[in-house]
């Protein structure tokens, strides 16, 4: 394999190709896909419920379940091995581990290569695309369910018991999804291609973080075939204790999520630190990169608080152990604190990569230069820094050390000084920019419109005496939808629309696009902003009956949500439409970008670059006389920039 | 946090801009101070709620230009410099327009100084209103004048409370799946489904839970409270205004999370003395089968966890006490 440090110059030799790369993953009948990992995981299944039952039979049944919760556990961590088993995604350790010379994978072509353990960076990201919707529609088809339920205050859809469960799975699929919406898709995908690699520093950690992220949408799903879990997606202890078997899904779904987080943060550090082409300075690096970088750094060092703390609870609920269990020593402030202490930085893994989105598309639609790169990298990594100081601003009203409050008040408006540099970013690059109405380009100014409802209301909520009248209510609720939601899945969208044209070579529908974004911008703003009366008004989040003086602002967004989700079904027919039924071919750069990523042919070829580009300078010279040439590209013909200035007209028309 | 991005030499559109911004973000303020701000909820029942809804306005004037500057700097943006008007200058890119120092150093300054403002206007607001009736655990340290003394007494067994005394009155909001009752320790400890407030007194809630973590959330009196099993979280308010409030719980706590809520009342201290002496001489009898008053309590093998909980023998240590334990056979 190759690796290029940054500052060498030298050509590298092209990979093996793959008609002569010994086989671990086998072909013809021995071939592993998709099909085989789920025959892995079933057998899995089946073997660690009968052991969890075998061994554990006596003791460690959950109050009233019928259940054991050692062979649910057992079951789920089986199901999980044999599923990696299955894709072969342990084939290359294992025979390392036994000491045989392991080979590299086989590099399958085709469709059938989407279906497989494949190290190729851009097939990995096109997989995530593929896991991060199932969870993404599989979390919003909940989030109709409560909206049905919440109809009327009197009239129930849903028992309370099923109510909570839907809520429960929808706020933990969600978050699952979130954390990785970026990273996993267009971080894997296009950040080898922004810093002129041909390859993730760990390929086969990449891939293993995808299929531990689609594991773990199957253990957290498993919970409905267990009850339920009725805790909400933050899990709190003694509910937690008290919860029936779904809660090990929660909990072990949690842990499985939580080493994919990992794996894919360090790989992803580990590539950008150590991948970069020549001449790719860190004053270079695109603003995504930086985005991704500082979401790197997060996932690889909050998630395995998550890890530790859900392994804890696997052990109260199996092993009989107390640390969640306040009577026999435990404290229930050690979850909150180490839920918190992951789940405050995880809200930043859910924000900063739509920063980085929307840095990266503004310039290439104003057609000028970003603005302030500097502090738009200095803020992202001031806001990953601060993430780790601010978790007990969820804990201002559960009885910690009041001492404390007015410390974590501060550290938490503190943090909206380096978010503040990302509207600084944004308004200034559209300071007297001639800007070109493409649906990725509507998509970033809806995220600034949004983001900073969510994040002013979040200056409120960080406020102890206001934090008494919006804690826990719906007023939270809808803040953290116009962060996460509003924030991050429309940068989300604003990148699938913007890089799905070099991801698939097939542009997206610009009508069918615009539909999509004014519904869903229109809709998203209906059903989330009456929720911010509806909390001031004493509505409390997760309750399945409300005041009857509620409905009306209830009914009010329950039918905007609606609409809501009716907008995603627009872009799966433009998905479908402009991707299978109709495509359309789309040039190798459509938007006109002056990034590295879209100096590549469309399709790109596997290994990115036939040379490691030589990195000149950084990719924002837009409308720039003179501008210097982007990068080398190893032919003598410096490519992609000075031309901008002539380049700036819009080629839609 | 206003638009600083000042180009100086004759800027038309950035002077059309902050003018704008100005003089909206002044005249939507005023009509929030004076037209909004006195409604906003809850109310102004008792001293915490009146201090942070006067908090929650002063924050919101602030955020109101900051919101008017962005979303006007958007709109203009998208208006004023797109591709379909054709007066719409060319996008110039180079040094100049990528970056610009004293615009870059201004938003720093004024981001700073707003933010180090509100979280010392916060931590101001939270000492002046005695922790603004939020939990503050089991050792607060804001409190009123005389929360020692009366939560000292109540757990020694002496306390007192007399009408128009000034005297904090000390009670516990005992939670359980899936409901609220309320002890009054200054009145032999009877228990109650009631929240019964006497007026213009300082109020000291002693938050706790009997199983999973609950939070008690009295929303015209601006209390919230987490109620966590074997923790005493207390919780100030002063109340201000006779008339009723609701009660929920805003802690997820299980299956009828939703339907944990009840209401409450504030009544003029002579009738609460009223009440709260003909209650606890009615309640006598139960009362005396209630654990003695702590300010925890474990629930034992029949208490409000199903027998989950173990019985017993877990409690060597005072004040924590079993609950149920002397419920009569």
């Amino acid at each position: 394999m190759t690796t290029t440090a940054a500052g060498s110059t030298d050509v590298i030799e092209a990979p093996p190709g793959a008609e002569d790369a010994p086989r671990t993953t086998g072909h013809g009948w021995l071939s592993q896909h998709v099909g085989t990992a789920i025959v892995g995981g079933f057998l899995g299944y089946i073997l660690g419920h009968w052991l969890g039952n075998l061994i554990g039979s006596q003791y460690p049944y959950i109050a009233n379940s019928g259940q054991n919760s050692l062979a649910v556990l057992l079951a789920l961590l089986f199901m999980v091995i044999g599923w990696l088993l299955g894709i072969g995604a342990l084939n290359y350790p294992l025979l390392k581990i036994v000491g045989r010379e392991a080979e590299p994978e086989v590099e399958h072509v085709g469709w059938s290569r989407f279906f497989r353990y494949n190290l190729d960076h851009k097939v990995v990201g096109i997989q995530y695309v593929v896991g991060v919707l199932l969870f993404f529609f599989t979390g919003g088809l909940l989030a109709m369910a409560i909206r049905t339920e919440l109809l009327s205050p009197t009239t129930h859809v849903f028992s309370a018991d099923t109510y909570i469960k839907i809520v429960s799975e929808h706020g933990t699929i969600m978050m699952m999804m979130a954390s990785s919406v970026v990273v996993g898709p267009l971080g894997n995908y296009f950040v080898p291609l922004m810093i002129g690699a041909r390859r993730m520093a760990y390929p086969r950690i990449e891939a293993f973080s995808l299929w531990t992220f689609m594991a773990g949408y199957m253990v957290i799903f498993s919970a409905l075939f267990f009850g339920g879990f009725p805790t909400g997606w933050t899990g709190y202890a003694p509910l937690q204790t008290q919860a029936g078997p779904g809660m090990i899904s929660y909990l072990f779904g949690f842990a499985v999520i939580s080493i994919g987080m990992m794996a894919a943060g360090f790989n992803l550090a580990a590539t950008i630190i150590n991948y970069r082409a020549p001449g790719m300075t860190w004053s270079r690096v695109p603003v995504f990169v930086w985005s991704i970088i500082a979401t790197a750094a997060l996932l690889t060092l909050a998630s395995p608080v998550l890890l530790a703390a859900g392994l804890f609870g696997i052990l109260d609920k199996t092993a009989q152990t107390a640390f969640y269990v306040t009577e026999h020593g435990g404290s229930s402030y050690l979850w909150e604190n180490l839920f918190w202490f992951f789940g405050h930085p995880e809200v930043y893994i859910m924000a900063l990569p739509g920063f980085g989105i929307v840095g990266e598309i503004i310039p290439v639609f104003t057609r000028k230069p970003l603005f302030a790169y500097r502090i738009a990298a200095a803020g992202m990594i001031g806001v990953a820094l601060l993430s780790f100081f601010v978790w007990q601003h969820h804990l201002f009203q559960s009885g910690i050390n009041p001492d404390m409050r007015p410390l974590f008040m501060l550290t938490t408006e503190l943090i909206s000084i380096p978010t503040g540099f990302i509207f600084l970013v944004g308004m200034g690059t559209l300071y007297k920019a001639k800007i070109r109405y493409e649906v990725p380009m509507l998509f970033c100014m809806a995220v600034y419109f949004n983001f900073l409802i969510g994040g002013i209301s979040g200056v409120f909520l960080s406020d102890v005496p206001v934090n008494v009248t919006v804690h826990g209510g719906f007023f939270v609720l809808s803040h953290f939808h116009y962060t996460i939601m509003g924030g991050l899945i429309f940068a989300f969208f604003a990148g699938l629309y913007f890089w799905l044209p070099k991801m698939t070579g097939r542009t997206m529908n610009k009508k069918l696009g615009l539909w999509h974004f004014w519904t869903m911008f229109i809709f998203f703003n209906l059903t989330f902003f009456p929720m911010f009366i509806i909390g001031l008004l004493g509505q409390p989040r997760r309750v399945f009956t409300y005041a009857r003086d509620l409905q009306t602002l209830n009914d009010f967004s329950s039918i905007a949500a609606f609409c809501l989700g009716a907008s995603f079904l627009i872009f799966v027919a433009n998905l479908m439409w402009s991707q299978f039924i109709a495509p359309e071919k789309s040039p190798s750069n459509p938007w006109d970008s002056l990034g590295l990523e879209w100096q590549t042919e469309t399709p790109i070829p596997t290994y990115n670059f036939e040379r490691i580009p030589v990195i000149m300078t950084d990719p924002y010279h837009y409308s720039e006389e003179g501008a210097p040439a982007l990068a080398d590209f190893g032919d003598g013909v410096p490519v992609g920039a000075s031309s901008s200035v002539a380049a700036s007209t819009d080629p839609s028309e | 946090m206003a638009p600083e991005n000042s180009n100086a030499n004759g800027d038309n559109d950035f002077r059309r801009i902050v003018t704008i911004w100005i003089v909206s973000s002044v005249i939507l303020d005023l009509v929030y101070w004076f037209a909004v701000g006195p409604h906003v909820p809850p109310g102004r029942m008792t001293s915490t709620a009146k201090d942070n809804q006067l908090d929650f306005n002063v924050l919101f004037i602030i955020a109101l230009p900051v919101l008017i500057g962005v979303w006007e700097w958007l709109a203009y943006a998208a208006l004023r410099w797109n591709v379909k008007r054709k007066d719409a200058p060319e996008s110039v890119g180079g040094p100049s327009a990528s970056g610009n120092k004293r615009a870059e150093f201004s938003w720093i300054v004024i981001t700073s100084v707003v933010v180090l403002f509100l979280a010392v206007y916060g931590t101001v607001e939270l000492y002046v209103g005695n922790g603004s009736g939020g939990g503050e655990g089991p050792n607060p340290i804001l409190q009123p004048a005389g929360a020692v003394k009366a939560e000292t007494a109540a757990i020694a067994g002496n306390a007192s409370w007399s009408p128009n005394s000034n005297e904090v009155l000390p009670v516990q909001v005992i939670a359980q799946q899936w409901k609220f009752t309320y002890r009054y320790p200054t009145f032999g400890g009877f228990e109650s489904p009631y929240l019964i407030l006497p007026d213009n007194t300082e109020i000291a809630f002693n938050v706790t839970s009997l199983d999973v973590i609950h939070s008690f959330w009295a929303y015209q009196l601006e209390v919230k409270a987490d109620a966590n099993p074997m923790e005493n979280n207390v919780a100030f308010t002063k109340t201000e205004q006779l008339g009723t409030f609701e009660v929920r719980c805003s802690e997820l706590c299980g299956i009828w999370h939703g339907a944990m809520f009840n209401s409450g009342r504030v009544v003029s201290p002579s009738a609460f003395m009223t009440w709260a002496t003909s209650t606890e001489t009615k309640n006598a009898a139960n009362t005396k089968d209630l654990p003695p008053f702590a300010w925890t309590y474990v629930p034992d093998a029949n208490g409000a966890a199903g027998g989950y909980y173990p019985d017993g023998g877990v409690t060597p240590y005072s004040p924590v006490e079993i609950y149920g334990s002397k419920q009569p056979s």
